[in-house]
């Protein structure tokens, strides 16, 4: 079964590359629905025992949250929102690559200072469910658009929820759960941020939201 | 010292062989195009050709120009040497080789781009100035890719590098072998000037790599540079096809025909992928550079230490 757990956790760091490489955002988000669609599936193949219906459901929902729930409210975002298909980063995509792979190896590092349990699956499981955490944080950091840090947003919650999955396989239910919940809400919210950013002010660039101020009169129309 | 009759074989193929191959390419991309495509053996016609010419030289090159061709012939051919083939060990083999490989290489690319230079085309100058860029950026991927594999298989030279492998060692080292083999891939298409890279039918000088570097050679010169470029290509292709189909049988001849159906395969892989890839804008090629060394690095960390 580890063996498995190998190949889950192998197809996550290229997705992570292919996240930081890409300059689409529609192929951002396909491969963030399908690194959500491997997450969701893990905590099947993570199980020894046989795979019992509770563990089904688990994955089920996650999988059609995390595969088609996400990825359609954030293309229904870019439409309504009438969002541009670049991804603008503010580190080059060749900086960013090597970024990750910069990444990766300081989630070595820390996994091999962790005092983690000996278990069975722990081969690559711990460092690569925190370098997604680190490439999610990373894309929020360095991406311009809105949209773009809901979706490092996802990957840093993929990371987590691997991580869980890997970690408590022995009761990660109301674990996942919760997170599922939040994430959800978040991305809701967030598709409505960023409906209501670009209604105020034609665009989605985050870049200017650090000016926005109170106490003054808004400024007139087409500025900003 | 018993004489190596199986390496000296695959040393004489890779002399005899290497010029084919472009034709198979060439063959491919005619099939691809709907035309029937030069013959096979083009490439050996036009060697030879060129090899009963004499040379023209301009007045502005010196001595480095015409020193070149030899010196780029020579270094790829030492390197033919080194590179182990079908997992039978190569004939020059020692602890470090793939050091020696890579700077036997970059000797190759320096006098290239000095020759290029030599000339004083400033369209020559350009396709130095890109050879020097984009090999800045190929070589440490190229180090690491080799080292990612040292560190799996515990050997230094090449020789012990790849008679480690064999098609069970797929189903244990895959993460580092798929890597390392994409990442390898990369550079076989970079430093042998194929399509994504650089497209070798281009006829405009503005966008030419390799092709624009040779413009000045001619005769026996020209036919080096053509020979050394087949040879590279079996070089490299070899440091591929080692890793993706590591046939070690005991019957050495079976070995060697694995060996020589994936160089054929390879040279339908690159014709394949010249019929239907775009060339890469100059300024993306950095990137994929940059992805084919992050790879390396990855392979050289998802591995149990």
């Amino acid at each position: 079964m580890s063996g498995s757990v190998d190949v889950f956790m192998f197809v996550i760091v290229i997705l992570n590359l292919a996240i930081l490489s890409s300059s689409r955002l529609a192929d951002c988000i396909h491969i963030v629905a399908l690194q959500g669609v491997l997450v969701g599936l893990l905590s099947l193949v993570v199980q020894d025992s046989a795979i019992t219906f509770r563990l089904i459901l688990i994955a089920a929902v996650a999988v059609a949250l995390k595969g088609v729930i996400f990825p359609r409210l954030l293309f229904k975002a870019i439409r309504e929102a009438d969002v541009g298909r670049e991804v603008q980063p503010i580190v080059s995509y060749p900086i960013s690559t090597l970024a990750g792979t910069l990444f990766f190896a300081v989630s070595l590092w820390i996994s091999s200072r962790l005092p983690i349990p000996e278990s069975r699956f722990l081969h690559f499981a711990i460092p690569v469910t925190f370098s997604s955490i680190l490439v999610g944080l990373f894309i929020i950091v360095t991406r311009v658009k809105a949209l773009t840090q809901v979706l490092g947003y996802l990957v840093l919650e993929n990371g987590i929820y691997a991580f869980g999955v890997v970690l408590l396989v022995e009761n990660p239910v109301l674990v996942e759960f919760g997170m599922l919940l939040d994430v959800f809400v978040a991305v809701f919210v967030m598709g409505i941020i960023i409906f209501h950013i670009n209604r105020e002010f034609d665009h989605i660039d985050t870049h200017l939201l650090s000016r926005l101020e109170d106490w003054r009169s808004r400024r007139p129309e087409g500025e900003a | 010292m018993t004489l190596d009759v199986t390496g000296l074989i695959y040393v004489a193929l890779a002399f005899t062989l290497a010029p084919f191959m472009f034709g198979v390419i060439n063959r491919v991309k005619a099939f691809f195009a709907g035309r029937k495509g030069r013959p096979l053996l083009q490439l050996y016609y036009d060697i030879f050709k060129l090899l009963q010419k004499g040379a023209v030289y301009s007045r502005t090159t010196s001595w480095i120009f015409k020193a070149a061709p030899v010196i780029i012939l020579s270094a790829v051919a030492v390197s033919v040497l080194i590179v182990p083939y079908g997992g039978h060990g190569a004939l020059l083999a020692f602890e470090g080789d793939l050091v020696l490989l890579a700077y036997l290489f970059g000797l190759a690319r320096f006098f290239y781009i000095l020759a290029a230079l030599d000339t004083g085309s400033s369209f020559e100058g350009m396709g130095a100035s890109r050879e020097a860029q984009f090999s800045v950026l190929a070589e440490p991927a190229f180090f690491l890719a080799l080292a990612a594999l040292a560190r799996l298989t515990k050997s230094v030279s090449l020789s012990g590098i790849y008679s480690y492998f064999s098609f069970g060692s797929w189903s244990v080292m895959w993460p580092v072998m798929t890597l390392a083999a994409a990442a390898i891939l990369v550079i076989f298409f970079v430093e042998n000037a194929r399509v994504p890279v650089d497209d070798p039918n281009t006829h405009l000088e503005l966008t030419m790599i390799h092709e624009v570097m040779v413009l000045d050679n001619s005769g026996p010169d020209l036919a080096f540079m053509l020979y050394g470029a087949a040879l590279k290509f079996w070089v490299l292709g070899a440091l591929f096809i080692g890793v993706v189909l590591p046939a070690r049988s005991e019957m050495p001849w079976f070995d060697m025909l694995v060996f020589l159906l994936g160089m054929g395969a390879l040279s339908v892989l690159v014709g394949v992928v010249e019929s239907i890839v775009a060339r890469l804008r100059l300024l993306r090629v950095p990137q994929l550079l940059t992805t084919a060394l992050a790879l390396a690095i990855l392979a050289f960390m998802f591995q149990n230490s």
